[in-house]
């Protein structure tokens, strides 16, 4: 369990983050089903995801593994990563 | 015309001022001697000694600049990114159609996105490091407007940041002309600052040249018996610089030519006694193979700073003669906007060539006895001529001037 209770993060709720952390492309429709596309289509570079990686670990005091999020190239890898990360913590 | 000697064309301009937003909007304000200067709104400043500044007017960054660039931009920033893609549609260039590199972008800084900054080292300092975003890496940084400028547009010729300060503005259109000669097609240069925060007005206040003045019409007023020093200001101005032959060839509107630039740097080792900016003057004027009476108008540097007018006054005086030429201020209506501030002059130098028309020093009344300038104040007055000199001096030694001139 994480330090603010939250054990599990949601697809729509990382997309949230997303959207806050890193705005969003005006081409790219963030409401649709992203789970499985990747981020470089989505619009986002590798600073973008370390800015969300770096919101995620304050809001839900967990540590996410730097090598872990270099192969997270989908919401749904990254969100499971996290979610791995909140279980074991 | 050797290849060595092209005069770039400007094909484009763009403005983000406490004048206007829009060059259109910022042109007719400064004829009209509006004034831009106003209590600080972007933050406290009541407890700072200088609670004047010139902000740019009506700006919402969300307005003009996509969602996905917000969290990574400082105001600055988002002035500059307008001000740049204002210039570029004034253009009318297709830039898609240019061949690879072959347009770059050049700015001017001199304090990057101290905004972002401060919100940041807030945050390092009261929460720690984790919550400091990643894009502070480069947010703040001098060379950030030059950078998200050049990928917004896909500008990827060559492209720099000068940091010189108020010299910057003209050193960057400098620094781009050079870039046309060497075969570049395009390029966009200018200079956009802004630091009307705690931690920018207290970086600005240790300079001493602040005016402490609270009365927005009194508080800036170059070459005035009653200068105090200068009020801050945000915003600055992107032109688009263009290889004439280019230029020509797909019909582009032309508002003048960069006949004449020079840079110097004070003081001279071999003649400390010789003003640099005279220096910068003479040699800006051989460089547009002008000589001084084919000067229409000067667009002064105007410190506000009793002795730097009157060194200014002295250099125009053994260039002109004593009020040989007609001076403007339009920056007396927007307060100085360091890198900004000698980029606009330029924008504003062009449009009086255009409209044959020079803007009123706004506030200025009573123009000091060693101070022997033309200065037009009261009401803009008609200019004849075609060319126009803009002046700027940076803090530190830095002198600049450029000659602007109509095409025929």
């Amino acid at each position: 369990m994480s330090a603010n209770g939250v054990t599990a993060l949601s697809i729509d709720d990382f997309t949230r983050i997303l959207r806050e952390s890193a705005g969003e492309e005006e081409a790219v429709d963030l409401s649709g089903d992203i789970a499985d596309v990747l981020f470089t289509d989505l619009g986002y570079d590798s600073l973008a995801l370390l800015e969300v990686a770096g919101r995620i670990t304050r809001d839900f005091g967990v540590a996410l593994p730097d090598e872990g999020l270099d192969g997270a190239e989908t919401p749904r890898a990254f969100v499971d990563l996290v979610n791995s990360a909140l279980s074991g913590s | 015309m050797t290849a060595t000697a092209t005069r770039p064309v400007i094909t484009g301009i763009g403005v983000a001022a406490p004048t206007g937003l829009g060059a259109d909007a910022h042109w007719a304000a400064i004829v009209e001697g509006a004034n831009g200067i106003a209590e600080i709104t972007r933050f406290d400043a009541s407890g700072y000694p200088v609670r004047l500044a010139g902000e740019v007017p009506g700006f919402e960054a969300a307005d003009h600049i996509p969602s996905r660039l917000l969290p990574q931009t400082d105001h600055m920033t988002r002035l500059a990114l307008y001000a740049a893609g204002e210039a570029l549609n004034d253009s009318g260039l297709d830039l898609a159609a240019l061949p690879p590199y072959q347009a770059g972008v050049s700015s001017a800084s001199s304090m990057g996105g101290f905004e972002f900054g401060q919100r940041e080292l807030q945050n390092l300092w009261s929460k720690g490091g984790r919550f400091v975003s990643a894009y502070q890496s480069f947010a703040w940084f001098y060379a950030v407007n030059t950078g998200q400028i050049s990928i917004r547009h896909g500008l990827k010729g060559p492209s720099s940041a000068v940091v010189t300060d108020q010299a910057g503005g003209l050193d960057a259109i400098g620094h781009a002309r050079r870039q046309i000669r060497k075969g570049t097609k395009v390029m966009l240069a200018g200079g956009v600052d802004g630091a009307l925060c705690p931690l920018g007005l207290a970086g600005q206040l240790a300079s001493g040249r602040l005016s402490p003045e609270d009365r927005p019409e009194r508080a800036y007023l170059p070459f005035d018996e009653a200068a105090s020093g200068h009020v801050p200001g945000e915003g600055g101005a992107y032109v688009v610089l263009e290889d004439p032959a280019s230029a020509e060839e797909r019909g582009a509107r032309v508002y003048g030519e960069l006949a004449g630039y020079a840079a110097t740097f004070d003081p001279d080792p071999r003649d400390p006694e010789t003003d640099g900016l005279e220096r910068a003057i003479r040699a800006a004027l051989a460089d547009a193979d002008r000589t001084p009476d084919a000067i229409a108008v000067v667009f002064a540097d105007a410190a506000g700073v009793p002795e730097a007018d009157r060194a200014e006054a002295a250099a125009l005086t053994a260039v002109f003669g004593a009020r040989g030429v007609q001076v403007a201020v339009p920056k007396a209506q927007t307060g100085r906007l360091y890198a900004g501030g000698a980029a606009l002059d330029l924008v504003s130098a062009l449009l009086t060539l255009r409209d044959g028309s020079v803007p009123p020093t706004a506030h200025v009344t009573s123009v000091a006895a060693d101070c022997p300038v033309d200065l037009v104040t009261g009401q803009a007055r008609p200019l004849t001529g075609d060319a126009a000199l803009v002046l700027a001096r940076g803090e530190g030694g830095f002198n600049a001037a450029a000659v602007v001139t109509t095409t025929n």
